[in-house]
């Protein structure tokens, strides 16, 4: 026990939780714009895992971590534009067609790496580029703060930005007041003359923007390198998290924190002596546990307003 | 009379399937008047403003916005032309304030945000302007229908609109609202604003409007200026009858009560009551209708009897026997059947076969099991035999019913329903919608029922039908029986009409021969 308290409580710990929420983050910010909108973007992780992918091969034929970078955003808005095509415009069931998406990546991604390299599992043949880790002077030296907030990758300090991005998007600007219509109302949205189906693209493409940036986090800083399968389900976590958030920025912010505490927490007990198939299940049962008190308060509010 | 602002000439609306709603229907609106669109549900009020506000492209016809041709081929367009709808379902967003929702679509901006600031400062402006008090920084949630009301004709108001639709806004108000809306509409009026009123309350429609439209299936009966018109002339052209049907039927006796129905009381939102003191009772061999402009009641009673509001207030026996507190399943244990109005939603399961629907309230009952399965075999007889004794046009019990015209699936709901040899059948709006062919064929089984012994409950809009085949009659107002009639073919619909719109009512005593000892 005493070893565990010194793995928890120690500023590479602190510091891994930022590291390990960013890609969760990134995607439960995709999530929550679209479900605003009034569609659950069940593809989220076929988009990561896409844009993983795409930020590797770029990377690496280019030579350019930035150009890996916008090939992979630009592949994640491409896919969840290809996901809206299907269902706003010819009316595919969205659970289906998210599904179709994540399988497509799930087996696209390996054929795609099987092809260009020769390998299945990993691409660690191809020399692709990271995106840099970022010292913040000054604050690089106070202690204890210091070695937990500077010294991040990039795209950490990117999620932060989005996060606030999200609730500033959401909260404060008329798209973002549209789009909530829209998921609320779509109807009183169109009686006073706002293009749903418009709206319902914009937020889709969005969604998938961020989910890419989570991808890229990925492949491009989390590892160095595109393996198959490499986001082991962060999607459905985010998922969890945007709907644990109860739809909206800072809730979705925080429980996309606990997730990513849940995981850090789970690389940080493999040092010690558990079994690790054990430990690696702690981000999901945090995630079942996280869904039971909250539905468990939500009947109990229930219950009291009546 | 001042000049006509707005025409609608020849409008001709028939649906996909098959319902004409508007024939030929003519209207016009003088600049600055408050007009009555007066008609009975279904008679084609709601299509036509529906085509005037973009919302419905009409078959042929024309619409003229101050002498020049217009087409609106969506409501944006209307919006643009300067007319604005207040719908009966409200066009709000619940989460938002009300300022969010006024200028939802059109929103002021500081920046890249929005000035929620401004936002609050334009709804006060309006709300000042035309004396509709909203609080801009609450919830719409939270809000009384009255407010929500205001909210959506200020929303109207802040996009431009000259001309404004209501329909039918008083129906969910109460008394104190009503006058408080006229009031606003009055002041509306004066500030050069053009009202299109729909509505089927005639004391309200006299106390506010200047000229009034009557409708009724689907034609225009008549344009006059509000004073010309009496409220029974109104009446009369609302409900009058076209076709007439006559059937044979022997006169009683009647048995003993089967469905008594005693002080049913129930609540609705905001504590309105739906139903308030309903006494009636309905005998072995009798034909109990139940008249009224529909929204007054009606439905709730129907759906109380069948189990859907155990928190109503009073007592339903059935053979004597409470069934307050029983489900749907228990009541249909007890020998009731149910032809529900909506044959769509309540009357049958679209995807599913025939078959499939006819068994829906039978499989639990052993005698059509085979062991743990069910007896397919005889189901698909039984099937057969309803299809050829109700003359359904189907390839077989395995088609989906959903493919049956309006008419067909009508009659296995019936078949379904009669064919358990019920002991009291609770019949809605059975040949709503349905050819004249199908219609005779579902009276018929009704009277075959009654002549078996089989009591019914029938509500229906149609006069002609619940004068043709009642034994006896209530008329419902605003979730009461104001008169009872134990001779309805001897009644004019006139004088049913004066009843049903709230302008008579009968003594206590007459109303509680309802009730039979």
């Amino acid at each position: 026990m005493d070893k565990f308290f010194e793995i928890i409580f120690t500023t590479d710990f602190a510091f891994s939780i930022f590291r390990v929420t960013t890609p969760i983050l990134f995607a439960a910010l995709g999530a929550l714009i679209s479900n605003r909108a009034g569609i659950v973007n069940i593809g989220l992780e076929g988009i990561m895992l896409t844009s993983a992918l795409t930020g590797v091969l770029i990377s690496a034929y280019t030579g350019s971590a930035l150009a890996g970078l916008l090939g992979a955003m630009l592949g994640g808005m491409l896919i969840s534009a290809i996901l809206a095509l299907f269902t706003l415009e010819l009316k595919t069931d969205i659970i289906l067609g998210g599904i179709a998406i994540n399988a497509f990546a799930s087996g696209g991604t390996v054929f795609l790496l099987y092809v260009l390299t020769g390998e299945k599992g990993t691409s660690s043949t191809l020399a692709s580029k990271m995106l840099p880790d970022l010292h913040i002077p000054l604050i690089e030296r106070v202690p204890y703060l210091g070695p937990i907030v500077s010294g991040q990758h990039v795209l950490t300090y990117l999620s932060i930005l989005a996060a606030l991005g999200v609730y500033f998007l959401l909260n404060r600007t008329p798209l973002g007041l549209r789009i909530r219509a829209v998921g609320e109302n779509p109807k009183a949205a169109q009686s006073v003359g706002i293009r749903v189906k418009q709206i319902q693209y914009i937020a889709l493409v969005l969604s998938g923007l961020f989910a890419s940036l989570g991808g890229a986090f990925m492949s491009m800083g989390y590892l160095s390198l595109f393996t198959r399968d490499m986001t082991a389900g962060r999607g459905w976590i985010a998922l969890a998290a945007e709907s644990m958030g109860r739809g909206t920025a800072v809730g979705t912010t925080l429980t996309s924190f606990l997730f990513g505490f849940a995981q850090a927490l789970a690389n940080a007990l493999q040092l010690l002596k558990i079994p690790s198939e054990l430990i690696s299940t702690v981000p999901y049962i945090t995630t079942v546990l996280g869904l039971v008190i909250y539905s468990y308060r939500q009947a109990r509010k229930l219950r009291k307003g009546r | 009379m001042t000049e006509i602002l707005l025409e609608m000439r020849n409008i001709t609306k028939v649906y996909p399937n098959g319902v004409v709603a508007n024939r030929d229907v003519n209207f016009a609106l003088a600049e600055g008047e408050i007009h009555a669109v007066a008609g009975e549900n279904g008679a084609g009020k709601s299509t036509l403003m529906k085509i005037l506000f973009g919302m419905e492209e009409p078959g042929t016809g024309e619409i003229y916005l101050r002498g020049s041709k217009v087409r609106f081929g969506s409501p944006q367009d209307a919006i643009g032309a300067g007319i604005g709808m207040v719908h009966q379902h409200f066009m709000l967003v619940p989460s938002f304030t009300v300022a969010e929702n006024m200028i939802l679509g059109m929103e002021p901006r500081k920046g890249v945000a929005v000035d929620y600031a401004e936002a609050a400062r334009i709804t006060r402006e309006y709300a000042e302007k035309y004396n509709l008090h909203v609080d801009p920084l609450q919830k719409v949630e939270n809000l009384t229908v009255g407010m929500k009301q205001k909210v959506e004709i200020l929303k109207a108001l802040v996009r431009g609109a000259k001309i404004l639709i209501l329909d039918e806004p008083t129906a969910v108000l109460t008394p104190q609202e009503t006058a408080e809306l006229f009031e606003e509409l009055k002041l509306l009026k004066q500030d050069g604003h053009t009202i299109v009123f729909i509505s089927h309350k005639l004391k309200e429609v006299k106390a506010i409007c200047d000229r009034i439209t009557i409708m009724r299936a689907g034609r225009t009966e008549g344009v006059f200026p509000i004073g010309e018109v009496s409220e029974q002339d109104i009446t009369r052209l609302m409900v009058g009858r076209d076709v007439v049907l006559k059937y044979e039927k022997d006169p009683g006796p009647f048995g003993k009560p089967v469905l008594r129905v005693r002080d049913l009381s129930l609540a609705g939102p905001q504590s309105k009551l739906l139903l308030h003191g309903i006494q009636l009772s309905v005998r072995e061999g009798e034909i109990l209708g139940v008249a009224g402009v529909e929204g007054n009641g009606q439905s709730q009673l129907v759906e109380a009897v069948m189990g859907r509001f155990p928190e109503a207030a009073g007592a339903i026996e059935i053979d004597g026997a409470d069934i307050s507190g029983l489900d749907i399943e228990s009541i249909r244990g007890r020998g009731v059947a149910y032809i529900p109005e909506d044959r769509m939603r309540q009357g049958s399961a679209g995807e599913a076969s025939i078959l499939d629907n006819v068994i829906s309230t039978r499989y639990k009952r052993k005698e059509w099991n085979a062991g743990p399965l069910l007896n397919r075999k005889k189901m698909w007889k039984l099937t057969e035999s309803m299809i050829e004794a109700f003359k359904v046009k189907t390839s077989g019990p395995a088609q989906q019913i959903g493919m049956l015209s309006g008419g067909n699936m009508q009659k296995v709901v019936v078949a379904r329903e009669s064919f358990s040899e019920p002991r009291l059948l609770i019949s809605e709006q059975p040949t709503r919608g349905v050819d004249v062919g199908a219609a005779q064929l579902i009276h018929r089984k009704l009277l075959e029922l009654r002549k078996e012994g089989c009591a019914i409950l029938l509500v229906s809009a149609d006069l002609n039908e619940i004068l043709e085949l009642s034994d006896s009659l209530v008329v419902m107002y605003e979730g009461e029986i104001v008169a009872y009639f134990d001779k309805p073919s001897e009644l004019s619909e006139q004088e049913l009409g004066l009843y049903m719109l709230g302008m008579k009512r009968q003594d206590a005593e007459q109303i509680g021969r309802a009730n039979h000892v």
